[in-house]
């Protein structure tokens, strides 16, 4: 529910092209594979999209006067406790832990990995998680009274999701720029549906084929498709999709998702006049964004259409 | 065994309200239950029943009432030996 599993169905037939994708992706040296499935190094050129998709981002969030906070990849396991996310997602969220030993626990640790064993069971949990959703930081920092009328954020952060796929564009670690509003219910609910054009339009502008669909979040669980279906229902989040691969189902690139008072309420977050604040937020996951402009455009930014080079870098 | 439903809904439910006082055809989700506190009353149903839910079950309208989990426990639990 929290913000954004950016999901795109990974159908198995659909596999062929994407790992296509990725193998030109790696060779023009645009990514680099770092020895796990999902997890990826970048170029400077591929980083350079990044930062002007940042940056497009961030002019949307300085027109409506949003205070922007960038965030780490992990966060207080304290914050974490308060989002759901571990009702929801368990399969996708990940945990640090630490080695908080003596010499002699330092010995068994170093037999283990010596003989190949498993030494990371010999760590203990951090007061750290990684991070599933930029949004998530930043609740606890507005807890209390917001101004009247509501307050709007912009959060960039690197999240982490832990669904291997040979699909590029579904990576362990990856960028996420949100732009968040936090106030009364009717003006969350109002961010959620004017952000959701607004970022569609800024997606369309670049040349990709963009649609707006209800989004269903991979719940966790044999209950999990049902919870799915409630929240279609409720039509709480609506993704921002485009076909990446030729062939295969469209990939979220984008999303817009109204989470009611579902952070408000444990993060005691409160309008102007007491009451529990709503929220919304419009996420663009940056690096679908820069791996879908790639595949749309081709792999040399500086050949793409004039039109998108001067919208990207004005 | 509408008393046990009412009894996991007591200790699993988080509903708002006195899970005794419900009525069978009363819609739980419009009385306040969660769709993750459904999941803790679907599984606590099966350790109390000593049943599973199959797949075709796992949707919300199973246990939307006291009623609606009655059905879907008459159909899995092993009928009563015909003489």
């Amino acid at each position: 529910m929290s913000a954004l599993p950016m999901t795109a169905s990974a159908a198995g037939d659909a596999a062929e092209p994407q790992a296509a994708l990725r193998a030109r992706l790696f060779e023009a040296k645009l990514l680099y594979p770092l020895g796990v499935t999902g997890l990826y190094g970048y170029s400077a050129t591929y980083q350079s999209i990044l930062d002007a998709v940042d940056a497009m981002v961030t002019r949307w969030g300085t027109s409506l006067d949003a205070e922007r906070i960038y965030f780490p990849p992990v966060i207080a396991r304290s914050t974490f406790d308060h989002t759901n996310y571990l009702q929801s997602f368990p399969h996708l969220m990940g945990s640090v832990h630490i080695f908080t030993g003596d010499d002699r626990e330092h010995r068994a640790l170093l037999g283990r990995l010596e003989a190949g064993q498993d030494w990371p069971a010999l760590l203990e949990p951090a007061e750290v998680v990684l991070s599933s959703a930029t949004c998530h930081s930043l609740y606890p920092l507005v807890t209390g009274t917001l101004p009247a009328h509501g307050r709007y954020y912009a959060v960039r952060g690197t999240c982490f999701r832990h669904e291997p796929s040979v699909d590029p564009t579904r990576m362990q670690s990856f960028g996420m720029h949100e732009v968040v509003f936090l106030g009364e219910p009717a003006d969350a609910q109002a961010h959620r549906d004017v952000g959701l054009a607004h970022g569609l339009e800024l997606l369309s502008a670049l040349g990709l084929v963009m649609e707006a669909v209800p989004a269903n979040d991979p719940f966790f669980g044999r209950l999990g498709t049902a919870l799915a279906v409630g929240q279609l229902e409720e039509s709480l989040k609506m993704e921002g999709v485009t076909t990446i691969c030729p062939g295969t189902p469209p990939t979220a690139i984008m999303s817009a998702n109204c989470h009611r008072d579902h952070f408000g309420r444990p993060f005691a977050i409160t309008t102007a006049d007491g009451a529990v604040a709503h929220s919304s937020c419009v996420a663009f996951g940056v690096d679908r964004i820069a791996i879908a402009l790639l595949q749309a455009h081709g792999l040399v930014p500086e050949r793409w259409p004039a039109d998108v080079i001067g919208r990207l870098w004005p | 065994m509408d008393e046990e439903i009412r009894r996991v809904l007591a200790a699993h439910g988080r509903l708002p309200v006195d899970a005794a006082g419900v009525g069978d055809g009363d819609d739980l989700f419009q009385l306040g239950l969660s769709s993750h506190a459904s999941v803790n009353v679907m599984l606590a149903l099966e350790d109390a029943f000593g049943i599973e839910f199959p797949e075709p079950m796992l949707r919300k309208s199973t246990f939307e009432s006291v009623a609606a989990i009655h059905r879907a426990l008459a159909q899995l639990l092993p009928t009563p030996a015909q003489s």
